[in-house]
């Protein structure tokens, strides 16, 4: 179908970061940050009309050095934070900042598109989210459905939880958890829990997963050996509180009940490389996006452990309608899990995939070499979920 | 010559072979026409022409004719013949009756004499008879006398006659009286000495005629005795009954006696049958009493424990008696075939006996007597057939708790015969009782040990499986680092030196070999085993069940495919246990264990399976699992192993190669002056699996390339694309370039995929390994900033890879283009960009 197929876009730059505009609800927006050693970076503000199958680009300069990681405020359009390496006197030190975006660069990009590269505007720093004690931080998250008032930085093997005032523009740290036990531990990744009212964070270190509670800053569960090799990422089940998915270099994502830790609920291995990402999509938690460095990207249906175990019933009406090839062998037998599609438009490994905030069936992932690639979920299964 | 022709004439005419004077004395007309006949036959003869000729006709002129007309002939004469003719005739006619004359003169003569003395012979008997008239009447007047003497005696002998047959009916009488009144006394006597079937016998006669006369008081008085002692012997027998002290012989007379006193049938059939049960019942004690452990078998057991534990490991069943057989767990100090004997010589033999004599005393016995009509022959029955059944079964229960002690597989043939010799005997029983379920049950315990036997084995093969496993860990977890290092040493070359060095024969084909034969060796003789099920002179195995069912669902399905479906599971177990573990399995016994069920499928299960279905001819009627499926079972597990072991191998070198990248500061590193001695490591490394795959899977096809295609080819390609590209991505203009080369190069390559399937050759397995560390370099580099030195090493490094990593992989430009991406990655990684130059690289790589 012409309107399934892959949008891509191309940046100059190598790029890991990505993520979408949390608060925009209205727009399809993601914003990729670059990585270059020797040139600014940037910020890619990618604007994606769903109408006409086109992609708007804007350009911010984030000049201080390259984005490892970023992430946008869920209150405040205009607010994110990246997490970026800074080189000074040959040495790299690892930074997180929070920015605001320039107010009039939307206004610019739509008065004259093709000089936009050209002539970039630069973020505005609100804040530094670092102190003297902790740094190299590995990643920033917010709040989920929060104010924008609170964030958390995991820093080596540090989590810091932050209280952002006076509009961003002053951060001072609440309360601090750390990681303690042999050798030099340091924090690869992690995943503010929207549920249990936003108190509780998983994050990742080596092969083991724990679970923290932000009140106490105490450890509440922990998962050891939760993959054979270095754990990538995780992420929360939106819907169901105790569900969690988490990836890593044995080629495998996992599901984990966290009330029971001993045993994934299930297990994945699709990919044929290590795993780097993984996204529950925000509406239809069954949809299960993960990105990986074999350059591929795979959609699966987890609709077994998603909260809607039994799916909708199908109008056979509405399947015959799309001679789309998914259909056939799950239209009249119960769902089963299965991999929805795999994407192979990315040539090198792929770091990170998102769906988007204002549209549950549109996501985007990113290549190391800069290739940012839209897709929408097959339009056979969007009907069957929800119909 | 007349003489002789009459003498024939006479014999061919009456066929009488007596002489001529023996027929003298016959009666004279027969004679005389006997004579006449004679005479004719003469004349006949003298005159053949005529006399022959002429039939015995009416003719009137035939002269020998009984219708002879002397007339006619005389006028036929007169009118034929001429004169001379008639002279003849007449001389003829005259000798002829000349000769006639002669001889009726002769006969005349010849009778006159026995008339004579015929004569005399008449006047002597004359004489006699009158003399003997005489004799007859002096005789007759002698029998008058005698018979009227004998009636005078008879006559007075008359009364006394009747007086004496009086006399004895009154003595017969007497002295059935005389018994009678001796009757008490006779019983008491016999009661003393216990004669109680002459008792009995005594009670018999007389029980009819004391009921008769009853009324007479002294009768009464006597049966009433009788009645007393009766009873008190009845008491006495029942008590004997009761007791049991006594035989079954002893114990069927009781029953006997007392059903001949009249006792309740039914009542005497429980009895008996009680009497029995306790009998048997103290047999199965005794049984029971075998299964129970003994206090000091345990004791035993703990002084032998270390010797029965040696011999059961070495699995020698070394069987020498009963008190060290190779039971693992002996809880009876018997073992079966004496424990399964005795219960046959004890039990068995007894309830035979027992069935016997009941159906002699209350079946066969009762069919002929009038018992038959009360049905007492159906009632017993039925009383027999509960009192075996329940019997039966609760030895039933025991035997099989005895079987079920048997868990040692040491010795089978023990358990087969002692179940043979179980089953046989109680085909006895089906003699017996032809309807009884217990033969049956009996087949079915049979059955249930076989299948409990042969689960047994196979849990047995189980662990012998995971056994020799262990210690197949074992031989390569000692001389693993002698291993390594003999065959570092040898610089990568094949281990045909380094292995001698060694003390155990412990290399991978050998305990590959070793393995596979001892598993092997294990199967045959379990298969051996199991088929004493199945042997001729067993009498079960005739039976359907150990015909065809037992030989495809028992040995077939559920041992044979199922220890080799057990193998493949178990290797799969160690592909997904090992995975989150970190490695627990050395990566030897996967590569081992995939060559393993390699071979499986290509010949052993294959061989396994021929040699089940021959040995025990196995008719399939029920559906059997395929060669085929299990062949893709082994198939499979084979694969995963060898899959699981290049992502194991390829782990250790990634982590050796993401320790290094990691650990390091790549800006503020020195410049390089040598190769990283991680890089030699992994290099090393890749070398001895080099060797210990080669040792068990086969070369493999590579991609052809160049002859040689040594290092000198790499250093050209690889110098002149480095250098391109660099000139191309230090162009301050022209960001976009910078990954251009990369693009292009992957628009034409194939998508690499790094973990994926691997083929069952070294090639092919090495490829894996190499694919997964590269990778991993390559992304570890990716996460990292390097200075102009920190590119530098890594150029060095990857230029020492380069040399020494093509000769594993399949397509030598896998490694070209991974080594050139780890390369362009670091350059981009890299904040003063300064590459080295290859000559410099190339001699740096030379030194080592």
């Amino acid at each position: 179908m012409e309107d399934d197929a892959p949008v891509i876009y191309g940046l100059e730059f190598q790029a890991r970061a990505l993520t979408a505009q949390t608060a925009e609800t209205d727009a399809i927006r993601f914003l990729v940050g670059t990585q270059s050693l020797k040139f600014d970076n940037q910020i890619h503000i990618i604007d994606f009309d769903d109408e006409n199958n086109i992609i708007n680009k804007n350009v911010l300069l984030h000049q201080a050095g390259e984005i490892w990681h970023i992430g946008a405020s869920p209150a405040d359009k205009a607010v994110l934070t990246t997490c970026y390496n800074k080189t000074s006197d040959s040495r790299v030190v690892s930074c997180a900042a929070v920015w605001r975006m320039p107010s009039d660069w939307e206004t610019g990009s739509h008065e004259s598109p093709d000089d936009s590269a050209h002539n970039p505007q630069t973020l505005e720093l609100l804040c530094h989210l670092d102190d003297s004690a902790h740094s190299n931080a590995a990643c920033v998250l917010w709040e989920p459905m929060g104010d924008g008032k609170r964030v958390i930085s995991l820093a080596d093997n540090h989590a810091l939880l932050w209280d952002l005032q006076e509009s961003s523009t002053q951060a001072t740290v609440s309360s601090t958890a750390t990681l303690e036990g042999k050798g030099q531990l340091k924090f690869t990744s992690g995943k503010w829990s929207p549920h249990h009212n936003c108190s509780q964070l998983a994050t990742a270190n080596d092969t083991a997963i724990r679970g923290w509670d932000l009140r106490t800053m105490s450890q509440i569960y922990c998962i050891e050996n939760a993959h054979g090799q270095l754990v990538r990422d995780l992420d929360f089940n939106p819907n169901r509180q105790y569900y969690l998915a988490s990836c890593g270099d044995d080629c495998k994502v996992k599901f984990w009940d966290v009330r029971n830790v001993q045993e994934p609920v299930k297990s994945l291995e699709e990919h044929s490389h290590w795993v780097w990402s993984v996204r529950y999509n925000h509406s239809h938690d069954q949809l299960v996006l993960t990105a990986s460095s074999d350059s591929r990207l795979i959609l699966s249906n987890m609709v077994s452990i998603s909260s809607e175990p039994f799916g909708h019933l199908v109008d056979d009406e509405e399947l015959s309608e799309g001679e789309d090839n998914h259909q056939e062998d799950k239209s009249k037998e119960p769902l089963k899990d299965s991999v929805v599609s795999t994407y192979e438009e990315h040539e090198d490994s792929v770091y990170a995939a998102e769906w988007s905030s204002a549209d549950p069936w549109l996501f985007a992932s990113l290549s190391y070499d800069g290739r940012l690639v839209i897709n929408r979920v097959p339009r056979a299964l969007k009907y069957r979920i929800l119909l | 010559m007349g003489a002789h022709g009459l003498c024939c004439g006479r014999l061919f005419m009456d066929g009488e072979a007596v002489g001529s004077e023996a027929v003298s004395e016959d009666s004279g007309p027969g004679r005389r026409h006997r004579v006449h006949g004679m005479l004719k036959l003469y004349y006949g003869l003298n005159e053949e022409g005529k006399a022959e000729e002429q039939p015995e006709s009416l003719d009137p002129c035939d002269i020998n004719g009984p219708h002879f007309d002397p007339e006619l002939f005389l006028n036929k004469l007169r009118r034929e013949c001429s004169l001379a003719e008639l002279m003849d005739q007449e001389t003829c006619m005259v000798k002829q009756i000349r000769s006639l004359d002669s001889d009726m003169q002769t006969l005349v003569y010849e009778n006159y004499n026995k008339f004579i003395s015929a004569t005399d012979t008449i006047r002597k008997m004359k004489n006699d008879f009158k003399k003997m008239e005489d004799e007859m009447d002096c005789l007759s007047a002698n029998m008058a006398a005698i018979t009227e003497f004998s009636a005078r005696i008879s006559g007075t002998l008359q009364d006394q006659h009747a007086q004496i047959t009086k006399l004895s009916g009154v003595h017969t009488l007497l002295r059935k009286l005389q018994f009678l009144f001796e009757l008490p006394a006779r019983l008491n006597k016999c009661l003393e000495l216990q004669a109680y079937a002459q008792a009995v016998r005594s009670h018999r006669r007389a029980r009819c005629v004391l009921q008769q006369y009853s009324h007479l008081p002294s009768f009464k008085g006597i049966q009433d005795d009788c009645h007393a002692i009766m009873d008190k012997l009845a008491q006495e027998l029942r008590q004997k009954f009761r007791d049991g002290g006594s035989s079954a012989k002893d114990l069927s007379e009781c029953v006997e006696l007392l059903l001949q006193l009249d006792e309740p049938a039914e009542e005497l059939c429980d009895k008996f049958l009680s009497h029995a049960q306790s009998r048997l019942e103290s047999d199965l004690q005794g049984l029971e009493a075998e299964i129970r452990p003994y206090p000091s078998a345990s004791a035993m057991k703990d002084a032998s424990g270390h010797r029965l534990s040696s011999t059961a490991a070495a699995g020698s069943p070394t069987y020498n008696s009963p008190k060290t057989s190779t039971i693992p767990s002996p809880t009876s100090n018997t073992d079966i075939l004496e424990f399964i004997d005795r219960g046959c010589n004890e039990f068995v033999s007894s309830l035979c006996l027992v069935i016997t004599s009941y159906q002699e005393l209350f079946i066969n016995h009762a069919q002929k007597g009038e018992l038959a009509s009360k049905n007492i022959p159906q009632m017993a029955n039925g009383k027999l057939n509960a009192f075996v059944d329940d019997l039966a079964a609760r030895y039933f229960s025991l035997v099989e708790r005895r079987i079920q002690e048997e868990k040692g597989v040491a010795d089978n043939s023990l358990l087969v015969r002692a179940l043979d010799r179980f089953h046989r005997r109680l085909q006895a029983v089906t003699k017996l009782l032809p309807g009884s379920a217990v033969p049956n049950q009996g087949t079915e315990i049979v059955i249930r040990a076989a299948t409990e036997r042969v689960k047994q084995y196979l849990s047995a093969l189980q662990s012998f499986y995971m056994d020799s496993l262990t210690d197949v860990r074992q031989a390569l977890a000692t001389p693993r680092l002698s291993v390594a290092s003999a065959s570092v040493a040898g610089g990568g070359a094949h281990l045909g030196g380094p292995a001698s060095g060694r003390d155990a024969p412990n290399s991978l084909p050998e305990l590959l070999s070793s393995l596979s034969a001892s598993i092997l060796n294990q199967i045959k003789s379990v298969l051996a085993s199991v088929h004493l099920f199945t042997a001729k002179d067993i009498t079960f195995s005739n039976k359907p069940y150990f015909k065809g069912e037992f030989c495809s669902q028992g040995v077939r399905e559920s041992l044979v495919v199922s220890f080799i479906k057990f193998v493949c599971q178990s290797s799969r177990q160690f592909c997904e246990s090992a995975g989150d573990k970190g490695g627990s399995t050395p990566p030897a016994l996967l590569l081992l264990l995939s060559r393993l069920c390699l071979d499986y499928e290509t010949s052993t299960i294959s061989y396994i399976l021929t040699l089940t279905d021959e040995q025990f001819l196995v008719q399939h009627h029920s559906p059997v699992t395929p060669v085929t499926t299990l062949c893709a079972e082994a198939r499979e597990a084979a694969q995963k192993l060898l899959n699981h072991y290049v992502k194991v191998q390829g782990l250790i070198i990634s982590q050796m190669l993401r320790k290094s990248v990691e650990t390091r500061d790549w800006v503020n590193t020195i410049e390089p002056r040598n190769v990283r001695a991680v890089m030699k490591r992994v290099v090393e490394d890749t070398t001895s699996i080099d060797v210990q795959v080669g040792l068990l899977y086969e070369e493999g096809v590579r991609k052809a390339h160049s002859s040689d295609s040594s290092k000198r080819t790499f250093s050209v390609y690889s110098s002149s694309r480095q250098q391109a590209r660099y000139a191309a991505s230090y162009t301050p203009s022209a960001p976009m370039d910078t990954n251009l080369l990369s693009n292009i190069h992957k628009l034409f390559s194939e998508r690499i995929d790094i973990f994926s399937s691997v083929e069952f050759n070294k090639v092919s397995v090495m490829t894996g390994i190499i694919k997964i560390s590269l990778k991993t370099f390559l992304e570890c580099v990716r996460l990292r900033t390097f200075g102009r030195y920190g590119l530098q090493q890594i150029q060095v490094d990857c230029h020492y890879l380069q040399m020494y990593l093509w000769r594993f992989v399949s397509d030598e430009n896998l490694v070209h283009f991974m080594l050139d991406e780890i390369v362009g990655s670091s350059a981009h990684r890299c904040l003063d960009p300064a590459p080295m130059e290859q000559s410099v690289i190339e001699v740096i790589c030379e030194r080592g």
